[in-house]
């Protein structure tokens, strides 16, 4: 064991004679504060971020290589189709993680610590939901780029990605709050993790990301139809490709809308009641 | 001097179990004030009451003259906490901890950092201000959590147990660290469950058990309360315990206190005398004494006498 410092306690008076008397900080500051640290994180546990990308890359070259002549004629053809709902699913996989990463600083006794501070008291929430956009959006860019070596050309241009990526964002940012709920309710971080992908899983597989509607059975289209999942990855596809459909990017902020209005109301009844 | 802490009648219950049964404290300005009390007796809920994250169910508590429940965000201005368990981020390093905690307290970037530079010299942790605090030793650790507390200073710093789980070098360097603080006129409630650390650190303490403070005082004052004298046999051999218990008491009659080793026997003197009275009969009654000693009684003691049972401590060594 070397881990253990050799300094001695130094001085501890001329620290505690003069502590800074700072003004109160403003809700925005302490948001920002909250979400350089999740930035912090990613820094120093980039693994985390490559565990979760490593499984959709992994998915989108076995797709496009071993199904992807069969289902559109040449890998090539496919890999223009999967591409887009791949990234719907990486990032809405990786939402999980705000739940887990909630419960776990809940566990660890961080959250504590923040709610004995004078500060705007939804800031931790709402930093930790602004640092995962963030890390949202940096999963996302690693999935375009690995699609690009492969072969994924979004015919839609450079806007095309931009305004995909901000629906997902917006409905990763709405489904956040459905495992901010499973984190504050749960004992331990793995439970969350468990919970969340039960709910997950179905609603990730049971989509048109890797084959198209029309070629699932009619009572199953009318299920993956409705799955918003679906909406998701039919108009980010629309929209990387320039042929979307107004009608997709409004159910997909509608359902958004209401996942929202649904889930924050009892995150923050959550989020306020006694541990 | 007013008091940096009061509570009258405090009551929290959790479901069917009633955490704190009516908790009275008053601490002074500028003290160690001690919560002593085995695992469950309402001492972190106590804390956490105080350190406004829990609301009492009745009762009144002030902090720095500030109600907990009307005015928490007065009160939070005033108050440091150090948890139960290291309440920093360990995927951070050091300096980016107390960075975050001064930026949340609404210190520039820049005072933030050179605020956080002072601490970690002044606990010593300057070499290891950049490495992540998950490869820190629990000593380290612990230090890094308590700095974390007083980026500003706190009028009141609550720590709760803040040397469990440490080695012996561990704790020493929190106690010397929590003396400090205290000279410095920031008023400490610390939680604990060992009697030597509130023994050591704290100038009053109070005892807890099933949410209901059972004594109060200095360390001096609990100890005079189960009696002046205490002494101490230990029998060398098990199998004489109930030779020797007979033989001490025909000598003192009464006076015995109930322990938690069969092999040592305690009980009160009234005079010293009693000490070469006991050390004959002994003798006479053939017992081979292993250790004799006549002292004020440990906490260990007064918390027996108080609670009729071994404090945590004892119960989980027998248990071994």
């Amino acid at each position: 064991m070397t881990t253990e410092s050799i300094d001695a306690v130094g001085d501890v008076h001329s620290v505690l004679a003069v502590g800074p008397t700072p003004a109160a900080p403003s809700a925005f500051s302490t948001v920002l504060t909250i979400a350089w640290r999740t930035m912090l994180k990613i820094k120093h546990v980039p693994f985390q971020l490559f565990d979760v990308v490593v499984t959709p890359i992994m998915f989108t070259l076995l797709f496009t290589y071993i199904f992807g002549g069969a289902l559109a004629g040449t890998p090539r053809e496919y890999i223009q189709y999967l591409l887009p709902g791949i990234l719907v699913q990486t990032i809405v996989f990786i939402t999980v993680y705000t739940g887990v990463g909630l419960n776990t600083d809940i566990q660890k006794g961080l959250y504590d610590r923040f709610r004995s501070l004078p500060m705007w008291q939804p800031s931790p929430l709402l930093g930790a939901l602004l640092g995962d956009v963030f890390r949202y959006s940096l999963a996302g860019a690693i999935i375009i780029l690995v699609g690009f070596i492969i072969g994924f050309r979004p015919a839609g241009g450079f806007m095309g990605l931009v305004w995909s990526m901000l629906l997902i964002l917006v409905f990763s940012f709405a489904l956040s709050w459905l495992w901010i709920i499973v984190g504050m309710l749960m004992k331990t971080p793995e439970t969350v993790m468990t919970v969340s992908f039960v709910f997950l899983m179905p609603l990730t597989f049971a989509s048109d990301i890797f084959v198209r509607l029309e070629t699932m059975p009619g009572w199953l289209q009318a299920v993956v139809g409705r799955n918003p999942v679906t909406l998701l990855a039919r108009a980010t596809r629309g929209l990387i490709h320039g042929n979307v459909v107004m009608w997709d990017i409004w159910w997909v902020l509608i359902s958004s809308a209401v996942i929202t209005a649904i889930a924050v109301p009892i995150a923050m009844r959550l989020y306020y009641r006694e541990r | 001097m007013p008091n940096a802490i009061e509570t009258r009648a405090l009551v929290k219950s959790f479901g069917k179990t009633r955490a704190l049964d009516g908790i009275d404290l008053t601490v002074r300005e500028g003290t160690v004030y001690g919560l002593l009390g085995p695992n469950g007796a309402g001492k972190t809920t106590t804390i956490r009451v105080l350190a406004t994250l829990l609301k009492p169910d009745s009762g009144q508590a002030t902090v720095a003259g500030l109600d907990v429940v009307r005015e928490p965000d007065a009160v939070r201005r005033k108050v440091g906490l150090t948890g139960q368990y290291a309440s920093v981020d360990e995927d951070l390093t050091g300096i980016e901890n107390l960075v975050l905690v001064g930026r949340l307290l609404g210190l520039s970037w820049k005072d933030a950092r050179r605020r956080a530079a002072e601490l970690l010299e002044a606990f010593g942790l300057s070499s290891a201000a950049d490495r992540q605090v998950r490869t820190y030793s629990g000593g380290m650790r612990r230090r890094i959590d308590i700095g974390a507390s007083l980026v500003t200073v706190p009028d009141i710093l609550f720590l709760d147990e803040p040397t469990t789980g440490l080695d012996p070098r561990g704790r020493n360097q929190v106690w010397e660290l929590v003396r400090r603080i205290a000279e410095e006129g920031t008023t400490v409630l610390l939680t604990t469950q060992y009697l030597d650390e509130a023994d050591r650190l704290a100038n009053r303490l109070a005892v807890i058990d099933h949410g209901r403070v059972i004594a109060e005082g200095t360390s001096a004052e609990l100890k005079a309360s189960v009696g002046a004298n205490a002494m101490h046999v230990r029998v060398a051999d098990a199998s004489q315990a109930d030779a020797a218990n007979a033989a001490i008491g025909r000598v003192l009659g009464n006076g015995m206190m109930p322990g938690s080793d069969a092999q040592v026997i305690s009980a009160r003197l009234t005079n010293t005398a009693q000490a070469s009275e006991v050390l004959a009969a002994l003798t006479a009654a053939r017992v081979d004494v292993a250790e004799f000693s006549v002292g004020t009684p440990t906490l260990d003691e007064v918390f027996l006498a108080l609670t009729g049972k071994p404090s945590e401590e004892e119960a989980v060594e027998r248990a071994r």
